[in-house]
């Protein structure tokens, strides 16, 4: 540890005699991020990889939900907010009222998959036509032959998440055309490994969840293809990346508050989240965005910001001139 | 009027003396089996870089260090609010207490309290603790939600433990000429006193695995440095064990079992201290 330390000690004084601009170790502050915990594997990357940066900076990471995040949001007690859904309209008359600006920046894809027993055998692909067959609510659907004429005459076991998760939301959303509306009458859980262990025990279930719990479960899981009208789709990397695995693929974001943008380690920690997440969001289970849509959000958040700092520059100035 | 049938009686009473024996063996076994496998996945991962390092995406590099130190002060911080009042409360409604409407429901309440759900209790430590009183999602907030939600449990056992003191200790104590206070200070707290520390063990190991008010209040996921002060902000054990066994990756699933192989040994150090005293104390008072 004291090796380290003094590793560190000496590299710091090397970066400062070199006279760079490098802001390394040499800011300190708070980052409070709080929000979804679908996001938070990609923010806890970002954080750790900060951190080994900017010693100094304490950046703290919640899992009080995509709402529950934005309720302090919103009253400025965090400055940044996961989110796997788009800010909601009382949401921002709260920013608003608040005088929280913000900007919204995409970070990652985030596939649903469907999927089913390795052991079935019948289906090859659904169409969304299909899918919506089987879990809008009050759907008659109880067996595969009712889903499509010629599987078998077997009870069809569903599983998904719990209503409170926002996989939930987006799945009934894409599917079903209105978020929160689904038949209920399947097995739910919040913890999407316990889907998992659903699935691969039930040669007739069928269920649905984000695509890293599919890949970490290749082999106990086959991934169905999904057919919006012009052809089935498997998901992986490629096709949720390029937009043709629809319509369960969906970007996750995160919020900066202004307020939060115009302190440095914020402004860094954002920058430095833009500039990583391609790479940290693939490691940890997630679809990164094309190359050019980081760096349009960067060169948005930087302008953006300057004319934040740049805001706070004049009204120094102001107060300077006043003082005189 | 008696049976003849005598071996039928004792076949009855045999099948009853093994039911109930079962009953209770099937407790232990599913405490063992959960045991055998906690530390099957978790136990190859229990080595000083996971208790000295910070979370991590990296399983390798992961470690339990701000989780551990956070439980730690929660517990600390916790016991030094709940015990006193708890105790006093429990001394107060047993001892000093005067038995009429009011008193009944105040203990029915209190008995209420004890089911409460602890979300409940996360909420009300979130109006009351982090908004009204300020003090955001620090140790300090987190401490006296759980404090709220031991409390009960500890006025309880305080005064089941004053009851079970002899009734013929405290009279003699009075026909001595001494005063209500004395008797209780001198002769009946003693006496309580290992039952007492029984139901303190009992409530903070209650404190100890819970998650959801933490959660509720804003007890964050992940944090890389170890609170200073009971100001700072903190995550706790099973906040971590949660979020790793919620997470896609075997290797998390592992992590969390050796979280959970951590907070099992801490349960057991505060239990066995408890032990230790609770034995002392019987000694001495004999």
């Amino acid at each position: 540890m004291k090796r380290l330390l003094m590793f560190f000690a000496l590299s710091t004084v090397f970066l400062l005699s070199l006279g760079g601009n490098s802001l390394a170790g040499k800011i300190s502050g708070k980052v409070r991020i709080d929000g979804s915990s679908t996001v938070f594997p990609i923010t806890e990357a970002v954080a750790e990889e900060f951190q080994k940066k900017h010693r100094k900076v304490r950046v703290t990471v919640g899992i009080s939900g995509t709402g529950g995040g934005f309720k302090k949001f919103t009253t400025g007690q965090t400055d940044i907010n996961d989110a796997s859904r788009p800010i909601k309209s009382s949401e921002k008359k709260k920013a608003a009222k608040n005088g929280i600006d913000y900007m919204v920046i995409p970070v990652a894809y985030d596939g649903l998959s469907v999927v089913i027993n390795p052991d079935n055998d019948f289906v090859d692909h659904l169409t969304t036509t299909e899918l919506k067959k089987i879990w809008q609510p009050e759907s008659t659907v109880k067996k595969w032959s009712d889903v499509r004429p010629g599987w078998p005459d077997k009870a069809i076991n569903l599983y998904g998440p719990g209503v409170d998760s926002g996989t939930f939301d987006y799945f009934t959303k894409a599917v079903n055309g209105k978020s929160q509306a689904s038949r209920s009458d399947f097995t739910a859980s919040e913890d999407d490994n316990v889907l998992v262990m659903g699935v691969a025990g039930d040669k007739y279930a069928l269920g649905y969840f984000g695509y890293a719990y599919y890949k970490e479960n290749k082999s106990r899981l086959n991934v169905v293809a999904i057919d919006p009208g012009d052809g089935p789709v498997k998901p992986d990397e490629v096709t949720i990346n390029d937009g043709s695995y629809k319509p369960l693929s969906r970007p996750i974001f995160i919020y900066v508050s202004k307020p939060g943008a115009q302190r440095t380690e914020v402004n860094e920690f954002v920058k430095f989240y833009i500039q990583n997440a391609g790479e940290l969001s693939k490691e940890v289970g997630y679809i990164p965005l094309a190359e050019k849509d980081y760096k349009a959000s960067l060169e948005k958040f930087e302008k953006w910001s300057n004319n934040l700092l740049g805001e706070n520059k004049t009204r120094l100035n102001v107060k300077k001139a006043s003082l005189r | 009027m008696i049976s003849p049938d005598l071996s039928r009686r004792y076949f009855k009473a045999k099948v009853f003396h093994l039911f109930c024996a079962s009953v209770a063996w099937i407790g232990v076994l599913i405490l063992g089996v959960l045991l055998f496998h906690v530390t099957r996945e978790g136990f190859p991962w229990l080595d000083m870089q996971f208790i000295n390092d910070f979370p991590s995406r990296f399983p390798k590099k992961a470690g339990i260090n701000s989780a551990l130190f956070g439980t730690l002060w929660l517990i600390g911080f916790t016991a030094l609010f709940s015990v006193p009042i708890g105790i006093a409360a429990g001394v107060y409604l047993e001892e000093f207490e005067k038995k009429n409407a009011f008193s009944q429901f105040v203990d029915l309440n209190i008995s209420n309290l004890a089911g409460v759900p602890s979300i409940v209790y996360g909420m009300l430590g979130l109006v009351i603790f982090v908004r009204w009183f300020g003090l955001e999602e620090s140790v300090l907030a987190g401490a006296m939600t759980m404090s709220l939600l031991i409390l009960p449990v500890i006025i309880i056992s305080t005064r089941e433990a004053l009851r079970a003191v002899p009734g013929t200790i405290r009279q003699a104590a009075f026909a001595l000429g001494a005063t209500r206070w004395q008797t209780v200070y001198a002769h009946a707290l003693p006496q309580a006193f290992p039952g007492i520390l029984t139901g303190i063990i009992l409530a903070l190991s209650r404190a100890i695995g819970e998650t959801a008010p933490l959660i509720m209040i804003g007890a964050l996921t992940y944090v890389a440095f170890v609170p200073e002060g009971p100001m700072d902000e903190f995550t706790a054990l099973p906040i971590q064990i949660f979020n790793w066994a919620s997470r896609p990756q075997k290797e998390f699933h592992e992590l969390a079992a050796a979280a959970i192989l951590v907070l099992l040994f801490v349960l057991l150090l505060m239990n066995s201290i408890a032990v230790i005293i609770r034995h002392r104390l019987e000694n001495r008072n004999r």
